[in-house]
């Protein structure tokens, strides 16, 4: 099957992941629904511990081993993820979805040149080591390393942050993956850099024609580089549509909140950055209402007593709350 | 002079050139670098060193000191102390180098084992490691000869038993803490199976401080070595050890010191030439300390 008879390279149905920890079941992702469009970049966001990164993980099945998939399919071009052998997974794996990592400092090896290491990576080709060396090349040279044929003798400590951002782009995207998987790419990195990295990202992703799965908590970034966007609160989606309707027209009062403790976004002078009160609720013995319940500045009884649907606003928004229910649940 | 000029010959210099000028800026180092060059070339050459044949008796010149013709004396049979030293050095390095490079490679493949595999083959690895560390070599070394009697193959599987759990657990460590690096990871979301993780990935991170390690690791096989000929439980008799000829010596200390001397020196020398030569390796071969690309 070719990703062409999919409309979505990535399809995520309600998704459920918990980790085993001495208190109990942790559930850190609950009926997770979210899809990745052909060509599409999907921002993902919420705040630190929301489980964004363990969605990205369960993607490649590469979480840690306390962790266990409850329910749920992830249909990656028309697969079950989930149902794959561990050696078709591996097939699948930097070949159709790859992955760059947070930290560039620590994703790539210390010991190897980057040029072993490039044509390393690309093990599943038959191509010749000369040829894959070019291919090497070019790929850095397509993610901005000036002199690249030179500067592949070199080792990861040769580089600087964000020139070894790029070179973990660019193994990434050798194989000309379908989907991109990028866990928080930028946050290492300082903002100028930051604005390159998304800009060339941007760039790759149109001259590969592939997905990118972009997570991240910068709201600015995610607003300028993404096609659709995936709020998360506490292990749930809260919220789904287009860039657009999730600035201009924020249905959920979580992502209305983050919205407004964007600092790019305060217009008058202020001492006190403003935040959402209150703490995540607990995990392993949570409520039995609105998981954002106990937080909402909006919430009523209703919201106490029995969890939210997921209610569509407009073709393509959805979220979750009893505020938005006349548009009917899915 | 020139800046450029200066440059580009720094970077044109050819990689063997630069290792020694990186042990000409570390005196220790190179000192030890002389000594091991001369040990290993004198046990390579040892056939054509040696005036005499090292197990050849003469009594009639018995413990004679040393002179033109024996520059380090004989011992009490009669035997020629400088061949029998040069002989003496190259079976220890034989023993050396086999026994550990022996024990290297296990050690490598059951630390990989252990570090990356499941637990219960952990647990296993350890409790076999440790059950083998927890005999003193020597007392272990007395119970392997009474068992196949005293050789230098015995030497050998003493020396790579009791150190095959050295290596194992500093693998399995390190291993296990670069196992949940991100570059490994990194690799696993790429698809790289099991073997290309250990082999193309993890080894080259342990290997450097690892032969270090090993380098490290010579003069104290050739100490045991030389120990357990000195007990009599190492090299047998005939065929010269550094050990014997202590042994030897040993008995004639108060009136033929040279015996005793001849077999000490090269021992210390050997000892400090690996072990200078050892820390020296350590610091260059630290990636982090290169100055060159």
């Amino acid at each position: 099957m070719t990703n062409s008879i999919h409309a979505s390279v990535l399809d995520i149905r309600n998704l459920s992941v918990e980790f085993a920890t001495n208190r109990g079941r942790l559930k850190a992702l609950r009926d997770v629904t979210l899809t990745v469009p052909n060509e599409k970049i999907v921002g993902l966001v919420g705040e630190s511990g929301c489980g964004k990164s363990t969605v990205i993980f369960s993607i490649l099945n590469l979480m840690a081993e306390n962790a266990v998939i409850t329910g749920g399919e992830i249909n990656f071009e028309g697969r079950d993820i989930l149902k794959l052998s561990s050696s078709q997974l591996r097939d699948l794996r930097g070949d159709r979805i790859s992955m760059v990592f947070q930290d560039p400092m620590t994703s790539l090896n210390p010991v190897l040149s980057i040029d072993t290491q490039m044509i390393d990576i690309q093990f599943r080709s038959s191509i010749s080591k000369a040829e894959k060396r070019q291919r090497a090349v070019d790929m850095l040279t397509h993610v901005g390393i000036p002199d690249a044929a030179h500067r592949l003798k070199s080792y990861p400590h040769h580089f600087s942050g964000g020139m070894r951002q790029r070179i973990s782009i660019a193994m990434a995207l050798l194989a000309k993956p379908a989907l991109l998987l990028a866990d928080e790419p930028t946050t290492a990195l300082d903002a100028t850099l930051e604005a390159q990295i998304v800009h060339r990202l941007r760039q790759l992703q149109k001259d590969l024609s592939c997905s990118i799965l972009f997570v991240s908590h910068h709201l600015g970034l995610i607003a300028e580089f993404c096609d659709q966007v995936v709020v998360m609160y506490a292990g749930e989606v809260v919220e789904a549509g287009d860039v657009r309707d999730i600035f201009h027209r924020a249905g959920h009062p979580y992502t209305q909140a983050l919205l407004e403790c964007d600092p790019a976004r305060i217009e008058e002078k202020t001492r006190n950055l403003p935040t959402i009160p209150g703490d995540i609720p607990d995990l392993v013995d949570f409520p039995s209402g609105c998981i954002f319940e106990n937080r909402c500045s909006k919430r009523f009884e209703k919201c106490r007593i029995s969890p939210p649907l997921r209610y569509r606003i407009s073709p393509t928004h959805t979220a979750s709350c009893f505020l938005l229910a006349e548009g009917g649940a899915i | 002079m020139d800046m450029t000029n200066n440059f580009t010959a720094r970077v044109k210099r050819s990689k063997f050139l630069s290792l020694l000028s990186r042990f000409a800026r570390d005196p220790l180092g190179l000192f030890g670098l002389i000594l091991v060059v001369l040990m290993v070339s004198s046990a390579v050459l040892a056939n054509w060193i040696i005036p005499y044949d090292p197990i050849a008796l003469d009594i009639l010149h018995r413990l004679e000191p040393p002179s033109m013709a024996h520059i380090m004396g004989t011992d009490q049979l009669g035997r020629d102390v400088f061949s029998r030293v040069i002989m003496g050095g190259r079976i220890a390095l034989k023993v050396a180098l086999v026994s550990i490079s022996l024990a290297l490679s296990c050690g490598l493949v059951l630390g990989l084992i252990a570090g990356y595999g499941p637990p219960w083959v952990d647990r296993l690895m350890i409790i076999l490691f440790d059950t083998i560390r927890s005999f003193p070599t020597i007392i272990f070394a007395l119970a392997i000869v009474t068992l196949v009697g005293p050789s230098m193959n015995t030497v050998i599987l003493v020396v790579i038993i009791t150190t095959i759990p050295v290596y194992g657990r500093i693998v399995r460590a390190q291993t296990q803490s670069m196992k949940n690096n991100e570059f490994i990871l990194a690799e696993r979301a790429m698809g790289a199976g099991m073997p290309r993780i250990l082999f193309v990935h993890l080894l080259p991170n342990i290997i450097g401080p690892l032969l270090i390690i090993a380098s490290m690791d010579i003069p104290a096989v050739v100490t045991i070595e030389a120990g357990l000929s000195f007990l009599g439980v190492g090299i047998r008799p005939p065929t010269p050890s550094w050990g014997s000829i202590l042994n030897d010596g040993y008995s004639f200390i108060r009136n033929t010191p040279w015996l005793i001397i001849s077999g000490g020196i090269p021992l210390i020398l050997t000892t400090l030439g690996f072990t200078f030569l050892g820390e020296s390796l350590r610091d260059i071969f630290d990636p982090k300390l290169r100055k060159d690309i």
